[in-house]
């Protein structure tokens, strides 16, 4: 099964997102991972790294990212991972909606459940 | 690894001379950031440069290459920032170009590789008010200073850090495309970008130590390249 990570500068959010986007997620992998390490705000490639890992069961990892240095920082824990893991162009909210959803169809694939997150680009909301 | 030369300790000094000017310079650093980005800048690099300090001085007699692999990869794991893929992460990278130890050469590909990475890494191009105005103007001066005009490497590096300080002057009047800046849209013009000062910073560490490694005064040099004629200065700057 497809796992998912979600990356914020901020833990507290990273979490949250994750908490919305479990709703619709079955048994899917959800992975929070966000913060400096400090305590304060930010990302690190480590952290996000040891998040793929957990969210991956074989089947490969899509991630999704808020700002910045978060879109960075996976870039790098992808490219140093072992797993399959693969960084969404989408907002990161409503982006983890549409994957968490996604993953849950029993012929899901890395690139499905990405084309669904990246899908969320274009929604509208009024 | 502890094939370890004179290169090697070098760059053990360069790591800590940059990780004290940058403590020093950590309060400045973050006013700049906080005028157009998220007021990390300063506590970041600081805290960044001091574990990579520790971490160097830890190595067992290494040599070049250890080094700059050992600290990006502390810069990695401590700045938290965007700051720590582009400082750090091109740092691990380019060291790739190191495998042969450090000569003029290899330090000219150890640097473009390094540009080339944080161009990819932050997807950044020269004018949107980044690292790259100070890193690029810096490679392309070293570059030509060592394989066109020939100069000894020292003068090489002075052209190089003269040219990155134009850069950082050029961050100033212009509007950020990339990074938290860009979020500020026209508001981020007539402010200096924190990190390309950054940038500007470690340069200017690598030749104060570099010169003092050579025993050698750091010598009086600008970026203009000695084939222009000098009433044509005031044009090269385009």
């Amino acid at each position: 099964m497809v796992g998912l990570v979600v990356v914020s500068h901020s833990a507290r959010a990273a979490e949250g997102i994750v908490e919305v986007a479990a709703e619709m997620a079955g048994d899917t992998r959800l992975e929070p991972v966000g913060g400096d390490g400090q305590g304060g705000i930010g990302t690190v490639p480590d952290a996000i790294g040891d998040a793929i890992d957990a969210a991956d069961d074989g089947d490969g990892v899509v991630v999704l990212v808020d700002l910045g240095s978060a879109v960075m920082n996976a870039d790098v824990a992808v490219e140093l991972s072992d797993a399959e893991a693969v960084i969404a162009d989408a907002p990161v909210l409503e982006g983890a909606v549409n994957a968490a959803v996604a993953a849950t169809d029993p012929s899901a694939t890395l690139d499905s459940v990405r084309e669904q997150a990246e899908a969320a680009r274009g929604m509208e909301k009024l | 690894m502890s094939d370890g030369d004179s290169a090697g300790a070098a760059v053990v000094a360069v790591v800590e001379a940059v990780a004290a000017r940058i403590e020093a310079e950590r309060s400045h650093l973050t006013e700049l950031d906080s005028a157009i980005g998220d007021a990390d800048h300063g506590g970041n690099m600081a805290r960044g440069w001091a574990a990579a300090a520790d971490a160097a001085r830890d190595l067992d007699d290494p040599d070049a290459q250890t080094v700059c692999k050992t600290v990006g990869k502390t810069l990695m794991s401590e700045v938290g920032g965007a700051s720590g893929p582009l400082f750090g992460g091109s740092l691990v990278f380019a060291s790739a170009e190191l495998d042969d130890g450090l000569t003029p050469e290899s330090a000219v590909a150890f640097a473009e590789t390094y540009l080339e990475k944080v161009q990819d890494r932050g997807d950044a191009t020269v004018g949107d008010q980044t690292v790259v105005d100070a890193l690029t103007p810096a490679v392309h001066t070293f570059k030509k200073s060592i394989e066109t005009d020939d100069l000894p490497p020292l003068e090489a590096l002075a052209k190089a850090v003269d040219a990155a300080e134009r850069g950082v002057a050029f961050t100033v009047p212009i509007r950020a495309k990339k990074g938290r800046a860009s979020y500020l849209g026209w508001r981020s013009v007539g402010h200096q970008d924190p990190g390309a000062t950054s940038v500007l910073y470690i340069l200017e560490e690598v030749l104060a130590v570099a010169a003092e490694q050579m025993d050698a005064a750091v010598p009086d040099v600008d970026a203009t390249s000695p084939t222009i004629p000098d009433d044509a200065d005031s044009e090269d700057e385009a």
